[in-house]
C-alpha cells in the first residue's frame, strides 16, 4: 500500500510567558491509503497538536514548528503559504473536530456550510452544489435533507451536527480525513452509529482516516493500526492486535490495565500513579520513567529509541533492549497477552 | 447480604420544567427506587434522559414538580425550617462533572474545602479549620501545601479531589456525583474511582454515581438503574444486569459500548431500540415490575410472562 501522509521527525514548540513547551518532540509516522490510524494519548499527550500541525491551524504568533516534514503526496505541507495550504484544507485533507456544538457557524444555514468547500475547491454551481448537498446528507443519514438544509445549527441535536460536520468534512472526497475525538461528546448509541457510518462511507470513498481518541474501545473498533503517544512522542507503534493483544510498553500497559473490564469485577482498578510530564522541562530520559514502576536507571539518563517488535510494530522502551532483564507485565496484559498468542 | 437499611426513598418523583407552556418538558416521570445504606447506586442512559435532573431534584436543588423523596424517612422537599434544611444540606453532597467550573477561581482551596465547615460551625477555632482541610486534603490524596493555592494550578484529576474534599469536609452520609469523571483522562479516571472506593469503605459512605461511561458504571456500582426519557426502565444487581438485560433499551444500551477488544469489536452486533415496539394496549398497566428478587424492569403484565419466561429458559 502506498503512503498518503508521511510525518517525519516533527518537533513544535508552543512559545508561552512561562518559557517554551515542547509540545512535539520528534514524532514519525506514515499513514498509509484506505486506512484508519488511531492515535491515543492522555491530554497534553500532542495528538491535536500533531493533527493540527498536518492541516496547518496552528496559531501562527506563538507556535513554531522547530524540525520535520510533514509529506502529503510528496509535498512538504510545513513550506507552503497560507494561500497554499488553503487549497489543500477542505479538499483533499479534512478535519472533524471534537465539540459539534462549537464548530458549525450558528448564524448560517447548515446548507450554506456544506456548500461552502463545494463551490470554494470545486467551481460548482449553486445549483449543483445545493444537490450535491441533499446527497451528502442523506449519505450522513439526516431524515428529510431538503428541508434541514434551510435549518441552522440550534435546530439540531449533537448527534445530527456531527453527521452534519461529517458531511462537510466529506464535501469534497478528501484524500485524509482527520477526526480529533469525533464522538467523546455523543453518547454511546450516537457514537456507534457515528462510527459505523465512518467505517461505511470510508469503504465508499476510500478515505484515509487519522482517528484521535483517548477511548480505547473506540480505538478497538475503528483502527487498522494504533499509535499511542505520550509526552509529545509516539512511544509505541503497531497494528490494533499487536498492540492490544501484545503491547510492550510499560505505558501502553498501564493504559490497558486501567480500562475496567466488562466480565471480571476486580477488586482494584489499576491507576498510573502521578500526572503526566511537564512540556515546559521535558525529562531527561524516558518522559514515562517517573511514573514508570518497571523504570531502570537508563530510563531516567538517556531517552529510548524505536526497538523493532515485528515489521509493523514498534516500541520505544529499553525493556526491549536485549540486554534488559525480563519483566513481567501487569496481570491483565499477560491475561491479553495469551489470547494473542491463542489466536495465531 | 446482610439486612439493608434503607436510606434514600424515591417515590414517584416528577420533574417537570416550563410548566403550562407549548415547551414543556417532562425531564423526570415518575420514578421510583431505594437506595440502600452503604451501597453504590449508578444512574446511566444516554443525555437528556433526566439522570442528572434526577440527582438534583433528590438534593432539593430543584423542587419537585410531584412526588417525594425521603431521607431516613424524612420528607426532602416538605416544608423544612432553616435548621432543619441545613441539618439535611449536611448530610447530602455533591460532586460535579466539571471540576473547572465547579471550584471559584477567585477562592483558594482551603476556603472552599472550609466553607461547608464554616456554614456548619464544624470547628472551633481557625487552627481546628485548617487542620479539618489539611486533614481532608490528604485523605484525598494531595498534600497540605496545596491549601493555600488557587484552583488554577491544578490538573482536572487533581481539581475533581478538591471537589471530592470539599463534600467530604460536612461528613455527609450521601454524595451524589453527577459523572464525576467524564471530563478526565483514562489513566486519571481510574485514581478517582480507586479513590471513591476506598472512602467508601473507610467512611461506609452511599453514593447515587450518574454516569454515561457503562463500564466504570459497572465497575463502581452495585446496583443500577436505567433511565429512559424521564422514565427508569430497569433496575437491577451490576452483575445481573449486563448478564442478562431484559428490558429492550438496556439491551440496545449495552450492544453499543465499544470495548478494548479488537477481536470482540469485530463480531459485535448493535441492536436498536424502538420504542414503538412494545405495542401497548391503551387498559395496560406499564409499571416497573419485579421480574427476579430485585430484578426490576418497566413493561407491562404480558411482558412481565414473557420476562420471566425467558429467566426460565
Amino acid at each position: 500500500m502506498t503512503n498518503i501522509l508521511e510525518v517525519k521527525d516533527l518537533n513544535i514548540s508552543f512559545h508561552t510567558f512561562a518559557g517554551e513547551v515542547k509540545a512535539i518532540r520528534g514524532v514519525n509516522f506514515e499513514l498509509k491509503k484506505g486506512e484508519t490510524l488511531a492515535i491515543v494519548g492522555e491530554s497534553g499527550s500532542g495528538k491535536s497538536v500533531t493533527t493540527k500541525a498536518i492541516m496547518k491551524l496552528l496559531p501562527p504568533n506563538n507556535s513554531e514548528i522547530k524540525k520535520g516534514q510533514i509529506l502529503f503526496d510528496g509535498k512538504d505541507l510545513t513550506n507552503l503559504t497560507d494561500r497554499q495550504m488553503q487549497k489543500i484544507r477542505g479538499k483533499d485533507i479534512s478535519m472533524i473536530f471534537q465539540d459539534p456544538m462549537t464548530s458549525l457557524n450558528p448564524t448560517m444555514t447548515i446548507g450554506k456550510q456544506i456548500m461552502e468547500p463545494l463551490i470554494r475547491h470545486q467551481n460548482m454551481s449553486k445549483a449543483a452544489a445545493t444537490e450535491r448537498s441533499l446527497q451528502l446528507l442523506r449519505l450522513v443519514g439526516i431524515p428529510k435533507p431538503e428541508q434541514r438544509i434551510k435549518q441552522y445549527p440550534h435546530q439540531f441535536s449533537g448527534g445530527m451536527r456531527q453527521r452534519v460536520v461529517i458531511a462537510i468534512a466529506l464535501a469534497c472526497n478528501p484524500k485524509v480525513l482527520i477526526a480529533d475525538e469525533p464522538t467523546t461528546a455523543l453518547d454511546v448509541t450516537i457514537q456507534a452509529q457515528i462510527l459505523e457510518l465512518m467505517k461505511d462511507l470510508q469503504n465508499k470513498i476510500e478515505t484515509s482516516i487519522i482517528f484521535i481518541t483517548h477511548d480505547l474501545g473506540v480505538v478497538a473498533n475503528v483502527a487498522d493500526r494504533v499509535a499511542v503517544m505520550y509526552g509529545g512522542k509516539i512511544i509505541e507503534i503497531g497494528t490494533v492486535d499487536e498492540v492490544f493483544y501484545n503491547p510492550q510498553h510499560p505505558y501502553t500497559w498501564g493504559l490497558i490495565s486501567s480500562m475496567p473490564s466488562l466480565d471480571a469485577r476486580d477488586e482494584e482498578l489499576y491507576a498510573i500513579p502521578g500526572t503526566p510530564p511537564n512540556l515546559l522541562h521535558p525529562p531527561k530520559g524516558d518522559a514515562f520513567a517517573p511514573r514508570n514502576e518497571y523504570a531502570m536507571q537508563i530510563d531516567l539518563e538517556e531517552e529510548p529509541p524505536m526497538f523493532k517488535v515485528s515489521d509493523t510494530h514498534y516500541a520505544a522502551t529499553w525493556l526491549l533492549h536485549p540486554d534488559a532483564p525480563k519483566v513481567e507485565p501487569p496481570a491483565a496484559v499477560v491475561k491479553r497477552m495469551q489470547k494473542f498468542s491463542g489466536t495465531k | 447480604m446482610q439486612k439493608k437499611e434503607k436510606l434514600l426513598e424515591i417515590r414517584n418523583l416528577k420533574q417537570y420544567f416550563n410548566i403550562g407552556k407549548p415547551n414543556e418538558v417532562k425531564a423526570i416521570d415518575g420514578i421510583s427506587f431505594d437506595i440502600y445504606k452503604g451501597e453504590t447506586l449508578g444512574l446511566v442512559g444516554e443525555s437528556g434522559c433526566g439522570k442528572s435532573t434526577t440527582g438534583r431534584t433528590i438534593i432539593r436543588l430543584y423542587d419537585a414538580t410531584e412526588g417525594d423523596v425521603f431521607f431516613k424517612g424524612e420528607s426532602v422537599h416538605g416544608k423544612k425550617s432553616r435548621s432543619e434544611l441545613k441539618k439535611f444540606n449536611r448530610s447530602i453532597q455533591m460532586i460535579f462533572q466539571d471540576p473547572y467550573a465547579s471550584l471559584n477561581p477567585r477562592m483558594k482551596v482551603s476556603d472552599i474545602i472550609a466553607e461547608g465547615i464554616d456554614i456548619h460551625n464544624l470547628a472551633r477555632n481557625g487552627k481546628e479549620r485548617m487542620e479539618q482541610v489539611y486533614s481532608l486534603l490528604e485523605t484525598v490524596g494531595l498534600n497540605r501545601e496545596h491549601a493555600n493555592r488557587y484552583p488554577h494550578e491544578f490538573s482536572g484529576g487533581q481539581r475533581q479531589r478538591i471537589g471530592i474534599a470539599r463534600a467530604l469536609a460536612v461528613q455527609p452520609e450521601f454524595i451524589i456525583a453527577d459523572e464525576p469523571i467524564s471530563a478526565l483522562d483514562v489513566s486519571i479516571q481510574a485514581q478517582v474511582v480507586n479513590l471513591m472506593k476506598k472512602l467508601q469503605h473507610e467512611k461506609g459512605l452511599t453514593y447515587l454515581f450518574i454516569a454515561h461511561d457503562l463500564s466504570m458504571v459497572k465497575y463502581i456500582s452495585d446496583r443500577i438503574g436505567v433511565m429512559y426519557f424521564g422514565k427508569l426502565v430497569e433496575l437491577a444487581p451490576a452483575e445481573e444486569l449486563y448478564s442478562n438485560p431484559l428490558h429492550p433499551y438496556t439491551q440496545s444500551l449495552l450492544s453499543a459500548i465499544p470495548l478494548p477488544d479488537p477481536e470482540f469489536e469485530r463480531t459485535r452486533r448493535r441492536k436498536t431500540y424502538d420504542p414503538s415496539s412494545h405495542q401497548y394496549a391503551d387498559h395496560e398497566e406499564v409499571i416497573m415490575r419485579e421480574v427476579k428478587p430485585g430484578h426490576f424492569v418497566h413493561c407491562s403484565e404480558q411482558e412481565l410472562k414473557k420476562y420471566q419466561a425467558q429467566y426460565k429458559s
